[in-house]
């Protein structure tokens, strides 16, 4: 009788404490979907759109990174062929050897920038909004952006950043189109080394589908580099991940970079 | 059979990781298909990005040469069981590599059994199937 009381004593207190004993559950350090099968999108019906509202935290799963990069070489203009040449590449149609790779991001520390951000490791990121503006916030890198979308304009003649200027507005409801400018042209777009100039516009189409589902679509148009705009994402899918997911951190240091080099990439020449 | 459960829970993990393998370099510099495994003793490890690396001295061939052999991020390994603590100075472990062609003691992992059995998976070896990945074409 006692020890049935001892365990009725037990069992209630854990029935009145759920949440603590949830709390206590969940996961840190989540590496997103189709990586650690924590975040796996959600079963059964999608609820509809919120309307203009892109809040959460997102991934795109192994649609987001893209290692080979992009092959748009017959789309080069002659500087922008002249700028390739200069970029040694880990990966992509113009690979070079380890050992001569000179990826600013991989083996500098540099930032990765933007667009490259989205075109290389779009790891998870979190959206937020405010009154007047939407905050990317990027695992890969624990980098952030500002899009504002107070109706301001572009700068015309900017200084150059590495993630630009970015002014955003709603298309309808359910679309926000972010413009980007003034990108610094030391960044590479992708993981191919192809290059870019400080002219290079950037168009991003955010659309949510459904409450869990969002679309990406990015456009480029840098005529100095290359002869046509081009189109690297086409209406990625990108999923919503429950509220409470911790992330990792996924910072490509300098330090790192530099260790790597020493320690692997030296060695690694081919004969 | 603690270590056959081991196996199984690290095979199931990489058939579930779908991310691409070397996210930062392409396998150019690797003696793709050949498989060396070395028995040797850790001296280091790295858990950084967009590599983390092992380092350990091993006896191939007569010399004992400190071999630095990679692995890919944090973010891709540590679905796959891999930690900042999965070895120590002076562990004892077999690793299984694709060797670089220029025969210096660099390398890929495929997998490494650990002091306590353990066998900790890294990568498929690389097959005609996984080796040229196309680039993506431009819309």
């Amino acid at each position: 009788m006692r020890l049935h009381f001892i365990v009725f004593i037990i069992a209630s207190a854990t029935l009145l404490m759920p949440g603590r004993t949830h709390a206590q559950m969940k996961p840190w350090n989540n590496a997103g979907v189709g990586l650690s099968g924590l975040s796996e999108p959600p079963k059964g019906p999608s609820g509809p759109a919120p309307r203009r509202d892109l809040s959460g935290i997102w991934d795109a799963g192994p649609g987001g990174i893209q290692p080979t990069g992009y092959d748009v070489a017959a789309l080069f203009t002659p500087r922008g062929e002249e700028m390739a040449k200069a970029n040694k590449p880990g990966n992509g149609p113009r690979i070079a050897d380890v050992s001569e790779d000179n990826d600013p991001l991989s083996t500098l520390g540099d930032p990765a920038g933007f667009p490259r951000i989205l075109l290389y490791e779009l790891r998870p990121f979190q959206i937020v909004q405010t009154a007047n503006q939407v905050l990317m916030l990027y695992m890969f890198e624990k980098r952030w952006r500002v899009i504002w979308t107070d109706g301001r304009a572009l700068p015309k003649d900017p200084d150059p950043r590495w993630y630009g200027y970015s002014v955003g507005r709603w298309e309808d409801d359910y679309t926000l189109v972010v413009q980007s400018f003034g990108l610094d042209d030391r960044t590479w777009l992708d993981n191919a080394g192809n290059p870019h100039s400080t002219s290079m516009r950037v168009e991003e189409r955010y659309h949510r589908v459904d409450r869990e589902t969002l679309e990406l679509t990015v456009k480029l148009e840098d005529p100095l580099i290359y002869t046509k705009p081009w189109t690297p994402l086409n209406k990625l899918s990108i999923r919503l991940m429950p509220n409470d997911t911790d992330l990792m951190e996924m910072v490509p240091s300098a330090s790192d970079a530099l260790a790597y080099r020493k320690e692997i990439a030296s060695q690694a020449k081919r004969k | 059979m603690k270590k056959i459960l081991f196996d199984i829970l690290g095979a199931a993990a990489l058939l579930l990781v779908s991310v691409p393998l070397l996210a930062h370099h392409g396998a150019a510099a690797l003696d793709t298909g050949k498989e060396i495994t070395l028995k040797g003793t850790v001296t280091e490890w790295i858990w950084s990005n967009p590599h983390c690396f092992l380092k350990f001295d091993a006896n191939d061939g007569g010399t004992v040469r400190n071999w630095a052999v990679e692995t890919q991020s944090p973010t891709s390994m540590t679905p796959r069981g891999w930690s900042r603590t999965s070895f120590k100075a002076g562990d004892e472990v077999t690793v299984t590599i694709e060797p670089v062609k220029n025969g210096q003691p660099v390398g890929r992992i495929l997998h490494v059994i650990l002091p306590n059995g353990q066998k900790l998976i890294a990568a498929n070896p690389t097959t005609p199937d996984s080796r040229p990945v196309a680039p993506v074409p431009v819309q």
